[in-house]
């Protein structure tokens, strides 16, 4: 019987001991006409080399491809190191550390994630992670409706990503929240300073500002928090993790500097894997630390005054709270955290950065080689990080069918998000990519295109 | 020491990053960042060693029993780990064309359709990355179902008592009332209470079933019958599913909406608290309104259906697919169980709850429902113990740590006082069940002759019992250098 250790005399002993004359008496409470029968749908068992046969078939169905799509999502070398370690047992099959003497390691190991992560987004805390880069969002939204008295109302820029504010939607459709989108301007691809202006009178709860966004573009950060400052409401930036290492972290933005801070930590050694299990971060100013959803771990002290760590501030949380609590959350994705945590170790402030400067490098020299080619331009002229928008003088669908053919996943067709932007692609070249495989890139799309 | 304090500036990692330098000439000077992040400077060894350290420091199902109450801690399989960590299924990109994944997709299709058997529900999605989140989308899709009818009137989500803290939290996060309904004596909930708690302003109930009280609810039907002739759907919360796998399907018992907390019954690990997944199923009538994405299998080739095809959807509730990764895990997991090994989860699990509850009545803990069967957990009251020592269930909680035993679930449900809510999974032997009853007899006899060495317990762990106050009152959530 797979995972499932009795042996006969096992089973005559334990009913003996209940006094049951077998399995099925123990089921006596349920009603009869409830039962069901066989299960249709089911197939019968596999043994592990045969699961693994129909897995290893399925997995090399899908094979690789040379992967040149970011939106939200990024391929970085993870070290070794990283997922050996984050699957031994004693991390991998452990429950949440409620048990704190008995989860040390796990705790500990969340308090220098937080550490790092307020300190990569310039905060003075950050929680224990969230879902995802979205729901993170999401939860920051109701996080400022919650602190600010008067405003439900939220301003959301079209530069942010266009998932992003689906996800926003649903989740706080139910809340009686006001979301604004901004449009953004054409040519630079930034948010629109003059889209601002028509709130100068109203009374508005929080701002969100993406740095990069999602074309790939550096948003002017410190205007736009002075902007959101001056009418008494919340910056909320929405940042990659990997551009932090050179980028000025929203901490510092402006004269005051954003007041909550979240993102997808995807980047931080967690793998593609079709979206997830991925992770959001959420790190925010002193002042919010109430506010804050999830789990946050605490330094304390045992009763021989020896450092040790807990949970802490769970009074904010459902278990206590009930119908009361900040959030209905009850996790936080403490596998991808521990993971994230390692990579951070392992890479050190110079190695992140030079993941950083490579990605944008390689994201320069790819965007610098396709312009010369006729039939593609640059879709923005604001300085980008990592990612950049392409337009091409064919529709983006089919190019996208040809590259795939030579083994290239060419980048995502911003017209499915943006439906007036015909022909524009979002690209992407992290430091996983070569000259060589640049240069195929362009080869490649130049073929296509003609 | 923390990973910081092993650290020492210039040091670092040649061969996990770059080698090179690259130019970055093309981010104007007042975008970038004036004082490096406090990332910690150590050699690759040091961080192997600190982190398999810490690991050491950690409980886990791979080390120890967890008699869990209400979370379900089985065995993890490495093989659903190491199939699920294949280097394909690692590297695909989430907004890949469908064509590229189909491999993929088909193991998402196959579990939908498993899932859809086994819960006897019309539609699944797979999208909810944890129990509470389907709960989320759970509640919400109630809500959508009213409006879409022009029934704004429904304004009330029914809660029993025992009911997990997320129900009422996630009830509130979608707009809702909570009406809280009380417990009988013998565990079922009042009938008579809900009776009266049901009207037009109904929207629904959330049930978990085997109750929190490790009972099976005796009056679902009717319970189903009341809500839905008053206008409410009935969610159930699948917490307990592991009970009744193969046994009894939420479907054939009413519901209109369930969520299936994969990291309880479908063993994928609990990561030190994440990620779950918990995907959600619909009856028939609720159908329109399940979030995107999912999959469907048209002419021999797996693609997304998406917000286009499916208009009343509540939409979408993560960046792509959920925690997919989960999924592929559970779906080997499912596979290598196959038909029998369903229902056969049930069994053992039951049986070893009432083992186990047997044998502690006769060694002598007091059981909170002693005429009732255990489902696959059970709950024991120290009250009285309590009453007369001061040892609490804490106490006794952290005692079995040093045992070797990770503590049962503690002081949930809240309306039974100093409980312990023990749930031994089916994935335990016999010799593990007797060893911890044997620890079990071991403790009550130390409350009696040496009550100290139980109060302050624990004594064998890295460190002793944790000042949780000073946590909270002396606020210190990131270290400082010098700190």
């Amino acid at each position: 019987m797979p995972f499932i250790p009795h042996t006969k005399e096992d089973i005559a002993e334990m009913l003996a001991s209940i006094g049951a004359d077998s399995i099925d008496t123990l089921f006596d409470e349920i009603p009869a006409d409830l039962k069901s029968g066989q299960l249709k749908e089911v197939p019968p068992g596999l043994s592990e080399m045969e699961i693994t046969r129909l897995m290893m078939e399925r997995a090399n169905q899908d094979g690789f491809y040379q992967n040149f799509i970011g939106a939200g999502a990024y391929e970085h070398h993870i070290p070794a190191a990283v997922w050996q370690i984050t699957t031994r047992g004693e991390f991998y099959s452990s429950y949440t550390p409620y048990q704190a003497e008995a989860s040390q390691g796990t705790l500990q190991l969340l308090y220098e994630y937080q550490t790092m992560m307020a300190s990569l987004t310039g905060m003075d805390v950050s929680n224990a992670s969230m879902y995802d880069g979205a729901t993170a969002l999401a939860e920051a939204v109701l996080m400022a409706v919650r602190s600010h008295r008067t405003s439900r109302k939220i301003l959301i820029p079209q530069t942010v990503h266009p998932i992003y504010r689906k996800v926003v939607r649903a989740i706080v459709s139910n809340q009686k929240i006001d979301i604004i989108e901004l449009p953004f301007n054409k040519e630079t691809g930034r948010i629109l300073p003059e889209a601002l202006e028509e709130f100068s009178n109203e009374d508005i709860a929080a701002f969100v500002i993406p740095q990069p966004n999602f074309f790939g573009v550096l948003e002017q950060v410190d205007e736009l928090t002075d902007w959101v400052h001056s009418k008494n409401a919340l910056a909320i930036g929405v940042v990659n993790p990997t551009t932090l290492a050179l980028l000025t972290p929203p901490g510092e933005w402006g004269s005051k500097g954003a007041d909550i801070a979240v993102g997808e930590g995807q980047p931080l050694g967690i793998p593609l894997s079709s979206g997830g299990p991925y992770f959001g971060f959420m790190a925010c100013k002193n002042n919010l630390i109430r506010q804050i959803p999830g789990r946050i771990i605490g330094r304390t002290n045992d009763l021989d005054g020896k450092r040790g760590f807990v949970l802490t501030l769970q009074a904010r949380e459902q278990h206590i709270r009930r119908s009361k609590a900040t959030s209905n959350i009850c996790t936080n994705q403490g596998l991808m955290v521990t993971a994230a945590t390692i990579y951070m170790a392992l890479l050190g402030p110079e190695g992140l950065r030079r993941v950083a400067a490579h990605s944008h490098a390689n994201t320069i020299n790819l965007v610098q080689q396709l312009e010369k080619i006729s039939g593609v331009d640059k879709g923005f002229s604001a300085p980008f990080f990592h990612e950049a928008v392409l337009r091409l003088s064919k529709p983006v669908d089919g190019i996208l069918e040809k590259l795939k053919k030579k083994g290239i996943l060419a980048g995502l067709n911003l017209q499915e998000y943006y439906p007036d932007m015909e022909n524009t692609l979002l690209v992407c070249a992290t430091e996983t990519k070569t000259a060589a495989d640049i240069k195929n890139y362009v080869e490649q799309l130049e073929q296509a295109l003609n | 020491m923390l990973i910081f304090e092993h650290a020492r500036s210039g040091r670092r990692n040649y061969s996990q990053a770059p080698t090179t330098t690259a130019s970055i000439d093309g981010i104007p000077d007042n975008f970038l960042r004036k004082k490096q992040p406090l990332l910690p400077e150590v050699s690759e060894m040091d961080t192997v060693r600190h982190y398999t350290r810490l690991s050491q420091k950690n409980f886990s199902i791979d080390t120890e029993f967890y008699p869990l109450g209400s979370c379900t801690m089985k065995y993890n399989p490495r093989a659903c780990n190491s199939l699920a960590m294949l280097p394909q299924f690692l590297s695909r990109h989430p907004l890949a064309p469908e064509n590229t994944g189909q491999g993929f997709l088909a193991c998402m299709y196959d579990l939908q359709e498993i899932l859809k058997d086994v819960t006897g529900m019309a539609g699944i999605s797979l999208a909810p990355m944890a129990g509470a989140q389907g709960e989320l989308i759970g509640v919400m899709m109630i809500r959508a179902y009213h409006e879409s009818r022009g029934d704004f009137a429904r304004t009330e989500i029914i809660v029993p008592d025992a009911a997990h803290g997320t129900n009422p939290a996630t009830a509130v996060m979608c707009g809702f009332k909570v009406v809280e309904i009380a417990t009988d004596k013998e565990g079922n909930v009042n009938l008579d209470a809900l009776k009266a708690a049901v009207g037009p302003q109904t929207a629904g109930l959330m049930l978990t079933n085997p109750s929190t009280l490790g009972v099976f609810e005796e009056n679902v039907t009717e319970m189903s019958r009341v809500v839905h002739q008053a206008g409410g759907l009935l969610y159930y919360d699948g917490a307990n599913l592991n009970a009744v796998l193969g046994k009894v399907k939420p479907g054939d018992m009413g519901f209109d909406v369930i969520h299936i907390n994969l990291h309880k019954t479908f063993s994928t690990p609990h990561g030190g608290g994440g990620p779950g997944s918990a995907p959600v199923g619909v009856a028939k009538r609720l159908l329109p309104f399940l979030p995107v994405p999912f999959v469907t299998l048209e002419n021999g080739k797996y693609r997304w259906v998406n917000e286009k095809e499916q208009p009343q959807s509540i939409g979408r509730l993560s960046a792509h697919m959920g925690n997919a990764g989960v999924l592929l895990r559970a779906y080997v997991y499912v596979r290598l169980l196959g038909k029998d090994g369903m229902h056969r989860i049930a069994e053992f699990a039951t049986l070893n709850a009432n083992y186990l509850m047997a044998e502690l009545r006769k060694v002598g803990f007091e059981i909170a429902y002693p005429t009732r069967r255990a489902s696959h957990e059970f709950i024991v009251t120290l009250k009285d113990i309590k009453d007369k020592t001061g040892i609490t269930a804490m106490n006794l909680a952290k005692r079995l740590l040093d045992k070797g035993f990770h503590a049962p679930t503690t002081y949930f449900p809240i309306l039974v006082p100093e409980c312990l809510l023990i749930e031994p999974a089916e994935t335990e032997s016999k010799q593990t069940l007797d060893a911890f009853i044997t620890a079990m007899r071991e403790i009550l006899a130390e409350i009696k002759e040496q009550p100290d060495l139980v109060k302050n317990a624990p004594h064998t762990m890295p460190l002793k019992k944790l000042d949780d106050v000073k946590a909270a009152r002396e606020l210190d959530l990131c270290w400082k250098p010098n700190s």
